[in-house]
């Protein structure tokens, strides 16, 4: 699971502990392979109620943002019960692309919150207190449910399913869509033209003490500067 | 970090003209002050090769001093503005519904830029998505074809430790892309004044989020995410008050920014805003000290594009000294405070 992802069901998780039957359902979702249900298994076993497969062929392209965002407002409008927040990682490890969230809240005209490192639902206000991370430091927002909210890594630490909880998720119910069912086409916009590895940084060099050091600053032209 | 701009001139055929690219880049400032970022931005809209404007959004008054310092931008065609209460603090929620009146149909944009700022990466993939177009994040090179009229990119993705070369069609009416700021200098004043334009703001009646409050970092020095020297310091730094003894004397005898690891802002010795790594500050100083860091992936990736990078750890194993161009193998208690002696 991608590590951002895992600290958005972590938070689901100990919103329920924290607000109780407020939480009515932890529902989660992935979009993979046949095999990427295993990813759901371990939601499940971290305490997720049921979870959503919505199956790609092995081999498929690789998603993009837009394209996660679009299956994610399908799978919203379908939920009966209506859903109060979408919580989902800031960016994935691969990709980088650090989007969906934000598209997704786009197509739903909800509010969203990116970047959260605290999360504070007022249940009966129907609001999202979240604290975010931002280049300069920490901003506070107030989210009217519904809203999307993307995880930053200081939200919280994971837990490990323990084994009674993993048995138990196999019992929990899985729904399977296709695309198709939905009525999304997953197809990529932007062409991937090449993958290649980056100019390899050759370091290694070593000095014996804090003399030469400050020889090899001086070297290079980095001498004391006082602010 | 200049990259050499080339314009491709591509041959007007009688029958078929390639229309020319006009960007149009979120300029951000702060405190009357264009941000560097959304400078190196603007940048990269240049290399597009095509006319580059800029939307400058905020408080009522808070445009006049910037649109002072916007409109002598080099590259600027010209300078949109639009103010309103809404925007003294850009949400994504109360600006999208500006971008989306900008960039309707009639509108000249071809490509829509802006810094892989936390505010503005927030804000531009919800536009592009309202107008379900794909974006873009975080480039480190672009290239417009205008016969074609295709864009590519190249971008670091897994952390960096490969290169992704994109590119965006034809298909693609309208071509979102944020921009990674140490990958190009920041534009210049002086030059020919640009245009200036008001646009009127959209009102957002009853917008869902409501900026409480900002807490920034207070520091007197270099802003880490343009510095060019950072003195960065890991776990070995014990606890906040060891961090700040420690290595801000270095950081003031060099006149440098602070940076820390994950692992040590996760400690709590450091604030959130010093981080460096894949998903803290991308940082690219010409001199960069890693001090009690061992070196994982996701630190370098923030980091491995500085001119210089020294290293100062106790383990001589440390993956850190494998990219380092000076490493030294000692305790950092010692050598820290006999380089700051030696500074003097």
């Amino acid at each position: 699971m991608n590590p951002f992802d895992e600290i958005a069901v972590e938070e689901a998780v100990r919103l329920r502990e924290r607000l109780k039957d407020a939480v009515k359902s932890i529902k989660v979702v992935t979009i993979g392979p046949p095999k990427a249900v295993e990813t759901l298994r371990t939601a499940l076993a971290m305490g997720a109620d049921s979870a959503i497969h919505v199956e790609i062929p092995e081999g498929a392209p690789s998603l993009e943002p837009l394209a996660v965002a679009k299956t994610l407002r399908e799978l919203v409008a379908r939920q009966k019960e209506g859903v109060d927040l979408v919580i989902m990682g800031k960016q994935a490890i691969d990709d980088d692309a650090g989007q969906t969230g934000q598209m997704l809240a786009g197509l739903m005209d909800w509010a969203q919150a990116t970047f959260a490192s605290k999360v504070d639902v007022d249940a009966s206000a129907k609001v999202a207190n979240v604290t975010r991370e931002i280049d300069g430091g920490l901003e506070q927002l107030k989210c009217q449910l519904p809203a999307v909210v993307t995880t930053d890594l200081r939200l919280n630490e994971p837990r490990y399913a323990s084994l009674p909880n993993i048995m138990k998720a196999k019992k929990k119910p899985i729904e399977k869509f296709t695309p198709a069912d939905l009525g999304v086409d997953l197809a990529p916009r932007l062409q991937s033209l090449k993958v290649t590895e980056p100019p390899k940084r050759i370091g290694g060099g070593k000095v014996a003490n804090v003399d030469e050091l400050l020889a090899k600053l001086k070297e290079a032209g980095i001498t004391p500067k006082r602010v | 970090m200049l990259r050499a701009a080339v314009l491709a001139r591509s041959f007007a055929r009688g029958y078929a003209t390639a229309a020319s690219p006009h960007a149009l880049v979120f300029l951000e400032h702060c405190k009357g002050k264009l941000d560097s970022s959304s400078l190196s931005a603007l940048t990269a809209a240049s290399q597009l090769g095509g006319r580059v404007s800029g939307l400058i959004v905020g408080a009522p008054g808070d445009l006049p001093a910037v649109l002072e310092q916007a409109k002598k931008v080099t590259g600027l065609d010209t300078v949109l503005h639009s103010a309103s209460p809404q925007y003294s603090t850009p949400l994504p929620e109360t600006v999208t519904p500006l971008f989306v009146k900008l960039l309707s149909t009639q509108s000249p944009f071809t490509h829509v830029v802006s810094a892989h700022s936390s505010s503005a990466k927030s804000i531009l993939p919800r536009v592009a998505a309202k107008l379900d177009l794909p974006a873009v994040s975080d480039i480190t090179s672009v290239q417009h074809d205008s016969s074609s009229n295709s864009t590519t990119f190249t971008r670091p993705i897994y952390a960096g430790n490969a290169i992704s070369t994109v590119r965006a069609s034809d298909s693609i009416p309208i071509k979102f892309f944020t921009v990674r700021s140490t990958a190009f200098s920041a534009a210049t004043l002086g030059g020919a004044e640009a245009k200036i334009e008001s646009v009127d703001p959209v009102h957002v009646p009853n917008p869902p989020t409501e900026h409480v409050s900002t807490s920034l970092t207070k520091s007197d020095r270099p802003d880490l995410g343009v510095a060019s020297r950072v003195v960065s310091g890991g776990r070995a730094l014990k606890n906040a008050e060891t961090f700040k003894a420690t290595l801000f004397p270095l950081a003031d005898a060099l006149g440098a920014a602070v940076g820390a690891s994950r692992a040590a802002v996760d400690a709590g010795y450091a604030d959130n805003s010093l981080q460096v790594g894949q998903t803290g500050k991308v940082v690219a100083p010409e001199l960069y000290m890693a001090i009690g860091i061992s070196g994982a992936i996701q630190h370098l990736a923030g980091m491995k594009d500085s001119k210089l990078i020294v290293a100062i750890n106790k383990d001589p194993d440390a993956p850190i000294f494998q990219v380092a161009d000076v490493g030294l193998v000692a305790d950092l208690y010692e050598a820290v405070p006999e380089m700051v002696e030696k500074l003097k």
